[in-house]
């Protein structure tokens, strides 16, 4: 860490350091674009991989903290780029060296209204066209005249702006097609069978071709991080159970680290052990799902009902312990809510013995077909360098050949104390995310395995202030979600409330990185690439 | 086994005791018309039952059972809610053919209905081209497709009808060639004379090879021809919505969903009738008793009896198998069915030519 500062500084004097979790370099916007060619290109930092862009408001200066990692040596920095125009607060972009930036700073655009220059895109990307103010910043009127419920339709519009330096460096605004003129333009969603939810694709096509894929979300945005600013720090909890509703608990288990670690609150080893335990079945449910769900999307519908038949039991289990089936709110600060269930062990024995003939049997019905083989095959190749560069995590980044689980990478919880592998493969395409889910759920089963007949007695909850503050600073704490990396970043200003809560979803690159994937390829290979990317809109939009 | 000629022959006769014959052949058709809507109605009610049956089974499910005893009036019950549904009106569409689109496809299964071997002497129509009449009839239907999806005014259904134009066109050619290669086999396009060549041993025993490729082909490209998994793609769901009849509601949309229903019969009833004997008993040759036992069951329950069996192994396919993409479907059948039904075809002359047969 200290010769990649020390490297830094040589070559950008004016960059200033703070020590964080995550150790932030301050760079004036001007210089920001080289630095960050730098931080990629430089052979020893070799940053490839954005994890996200938090825009902040800090009262007095608006700006980004932008988290990279680098996939090659797993360092981790944080460049905080702010700009003190309340007005007309600009930023660069870099949406030309991490392809993921686009659509991130589209998001912070969004919601602070930084304007970011060069940017080839930049509308809105989860509120209405003719929203009025940008709700995240300190400054936004609520009022609900100025943004009222309407029963008139949304205005849509084909174009775009785009923010261009002139060569007097003076910046421009440009209007620019998002489709060409000529263009066939397919809507796929928001109301349809294929997208998981709420979301559109507006698809342009050349018979069954597809020639450029507009991705529109926000139908299900409800704001969680504007909300998260006004709870006390418990509170914010259960909104994470309403992100990806399918698979609660790991994102449960990030916030509660995330507020943990602020706080200094050490957790018992048996919550340990059932977070882990829970995050585990959730990833086999969650992936008994996509199966189930992928399979019936390709046509072929009775595999979900026999992956269903396996979540169900796990849902069983769930709903023993937590008492519900979906949104379970079950870790809490400190530790889990309640105890585990008596018959926990039992069930959970009798899911490991069934589990195993049950993926052989979905294999023998479905991944040998030859249909099937002819559907996934070789359809939305993904490159390593593109999935890193898109910030495509989770097991379709692992079908690429991109070793990403955080649970190796960077283990938390009780994770580098098990023995699992992490299913990596190298072809990229449908398929091989289809296989990297088969083949996780094994590695989920034996990780539970390990630990079910050792659950260590203790307490489930330590003891947690009443009133929680944590002190002045930031966090951001990262787990491997069933869809990837999830993240949750926390700016403290020491009182009971987050003073922002940025949520970092990785529904939202896996769905942005569809338009780049499909491109070529048949309207029916949409469904086969979306399906694959298993991309969930709760998440997405938040 | 009794022959139905001779009640239709009475009847025949009764009516033109009593009416000028002009009249008596009117009221037979008039009869015959309201009879054929009757069964049509009654096998598209019992095919939704039994694909449910069906497939509930495949999927770990009971499938219908709460209206009436095992749930057999489920399918009444579903008729009747779309029966009083309302007809919603769109605003950009082409109200005549929408309108229009419909009931070309439900003419299409209903006028094959008249040829199909019903029973002994059980046959609306019989005449020295039913084959030709019966492929003829069946390409209408892809016609009432194609304007569901143009006139809707709504790109889904586009997508999906001109996915139905290509699907249809291709795999009739295959269709018609594994019909062909089986006309050689029997040298006649009657229907009764197809039956009749039948009575000492169905097609697929006796010209055993390129009759079972011709099976096989059939069964392939008349599930595609019936636009049913895994060839489903003019109505992909997960694509498409609906496909070709995403705007249809009420009893427009019921006569698509009936239609497809009667066009799995048609199609399970004609490869009964050119594979398996149409109403012809089974017979093993030496095993007298057992024919004769045969014999009493009636030839209205062979045929049907048959169509069923066959038709289970299409909704087989339908419950098992993810569906093709448009390519791959087109190039089954150009690169792979077409040429092998083409090659069968001379299999089969040669095998006539030099009586290599049962």
């Amino acid at each position: 860490m200290a010769d990649i500062q020390e490297r830094i500084a040589t070559l950008y004097p004016d960059a200033t350091f703070e020590a964080a979790d995550i150790t932030v370099v301050n760079i004036p916007d001007a210089q920001w674009h080289s630095l960050a060619k730098t931080l990629r290109d430089d052979p020893e930092l070799r940053f490839d991989y954005l994890m996200t862009i938090v825009g902040m408001d800090w009262a007095d200066s608006l700006g980004c903290i932008y988290y990279l990692n680098s996939t090659s040596t797993g360092a981790h920095i944080s460049v905080k780029v702010t700009t003190n125009d309340r007005i007309k607060p600009m930023l660069h972009s870099v949406a030309d060296l991490w392809a993921i930036a686009g659509i991130y700073e589209r998001e912070v655009y969004d919601f602070f209204g930084i304007v970011f220059i060069n940017n080839p895109d930049m509308r809105r990307l989860f509120l209405s066209i003719d929203w009025k103010g940008f709700p995240l910043r300190k400054d936004y009127d609520a009022d609900e005249n100025l943004n009222p419920v309407t029963t008139e339709s949304e205005r849509q519009s084909d174009f775009t702006d785009t923010w261009v330096e002139d060569e007097n460096g003076k910046v421009v605004k440009k209007e620019v097609r998002v489709f060409g003129p000529e263009d066939f333009v397919v809507n796929i969603g928001p109301q349809h069978p294929a997208t998981h939810g709420v979301l559109r694709f507006r698809t342009a096509v050349d018979g069954e071709t597809i020639k450029k894929i507009d991705l529109y979300c926000g139908y299900i945005h409800r704001g969680v991080e504007k909300i998260a600013e006004q709870l006390t720090y418990p509170q914010t909890l259960h909104f994470m159970d309403r992100l990806d509703y399918f698979s609660a608990h790991p994102y449960h288990h990030c916030l509660c680290m995330t507020i943990e670690q602020a706080a200094g609150i050490e957790i018992s080893r048996r919550a340990q052990v059932i977070r882990v335990l829970m995050d585990e079945l959730s990833r086999i449910a969650s992936h008994c799902l996509f199966i189930g769900t992928y399979c019936m999307d390709l046509g072929a519908t009775t595999m979900l009902f026999y992956t269903l038949r396996v979540r169900e039991q796990i849902l069983d289990i769930m709903e023993k312990t937590c008492g519900a089936r979906m949104t379970f709110n079950y870790e809490c600060i400190g530790g889990v809510m309640q105890d585990l269930d008596p018959n926990f062990v039992a069930d959970v024995h009798k899911l490991l013995e069934v589990l195993p003939a049950n993926i052989k049997e979905y294999n023998k019905l479905f991944t040998g077909n030859v249909i099937t083989e002819n559907r996934l095959i070789g359809v939305g190749n993904l490159s390593r360098e593109d999935a890193i560069s898109w910030g495509v995590t989770g097991p379709s980044g692992r079908a690429s050949g991109w070793a990403c689980d955080i649970r190796k990478t960077d283990p938390y919880s009780i994770y580098s104390e098990l023995d699992f592998e992490e299913v990596v493969r190298t072809e990229g395409d449908s398929m091989a995310r289809f296989k990297v889910r088969m083949d996780e759920m094994v590695q989920s089963a034996r990780i539970i395995e390990q630990l079910i007949d050792n659950i260590p007695e203790g307490e489930i909850c330590v003891k947690v202030p009443k009133v929680l503050k944590l002190p002045k600073g930031h966090w951001c704490r990262f787990v491997e979600g069933c869809r990837g990396t999830f993240g949750t970043f926390i700016e403290s200003d020491g009182t009971t409330s987050p003073y922002r809560l940025k949520i970092i979803p990785p529904c939202l690159p896996a769905a942005a990185v569809v338009d780049h994937i499909t491109r070529g390829f048949k309207i029916a290979d949409l469904i086969t690439i979306g399906g694959s990317m298993d991309y969930i809109v709760p998440d997405i939009d938040r | 086994m009794f022959d139905f000629s001779l009640l239709t022959n009475w009847i025949h006769q009764a009516l033109t005791s009593f009416m000028p014959e002009w009249l008596a052949v009117t009221a037979e058709c008039v009869l015959i018309g309201l009879l054929l809507l009757t069964v049509y109605a009654l096998l598209a009610l019992f095919y939704i039952y039994y694909e449910r049956k069906v497939c509930a089974a495949f999927q770990c499910r009971l499938g219908p059972d709460r209206v009436g005893p095992w749930g057999l009036l489920q399918s009444f019950a579903d008729m009747f809610k779309m029966l009083i549904k309302e007809l919603i009106s769109l605003k950009y569409v082409d109200k005549f053919l929408f309108a229009l689109a419909p009931y070309l496809v439900i003419l299409a299964s209903m006028l094959c209905f008249a040829v199909l071997p019903w029973g002994n002497g059980l046959q609306v129509i019989d005449f020295n081209i039913g084959i030709f009449f019966l492929i003829a009839c069946s390409s209408i239907g892809v016609l009432g497709i194609l304007l569901a999806g143009w006139s809707s005014a709504n790109k889904f259904t586009l997508i999906g009808a001109l996915r139905s134009g290509a699907q249809m066109v291709s795999y009739e050619i295959s269709i018609g060639l594994s019909v062909v290669t089986m006309v050689v086999f029997a040298g006649s396009m009657s229907v009764g004379d197809i039956v009749s060549a039948q009575s000492d041993g169905w097609f697929i025993v006796k010209a055993h090879i390129p009759a079972i490729i011709a099976f096989l082909i059939y069964l392939v490209a008349g599930t595609a021809e019936t636009n049913r998994g895994p060839f489903d793609l003019p109505e992909a769901e997960s694509e498409l919505t609906a496909g070709y009849h995403t705007e249809y509601s009420g009893i427009h949309f019921g006569f698509f969903y009936l239609a497809e229903y009667l066009n799995l019969f048609i199609v399970s009833g004609v490869a009964t009738l050119l594979f398996f004997g149409g109403w012809m008993p089974l017979h093993i040759p030496g095993w007298e008793a057992f024919n004769s036992v045969m014999d009493y069951i009636p030839s209205v329950l062979w045929f049907i009896g048959k169509a069923i069996a066959i038709s289970f192994i299409i909704i087989w396919f339908k419950w098992t198998f993810p569906r093709l993409r448009i390519d791959q479907l087109l190039s089954l059948e150009w690169k792979y069915l077409m040429p092998i039904s083409l090659v069968n075809l001379v299999l089969m002359v040669l095998i006539v030519v030099y009586g290599i047969h049962l």
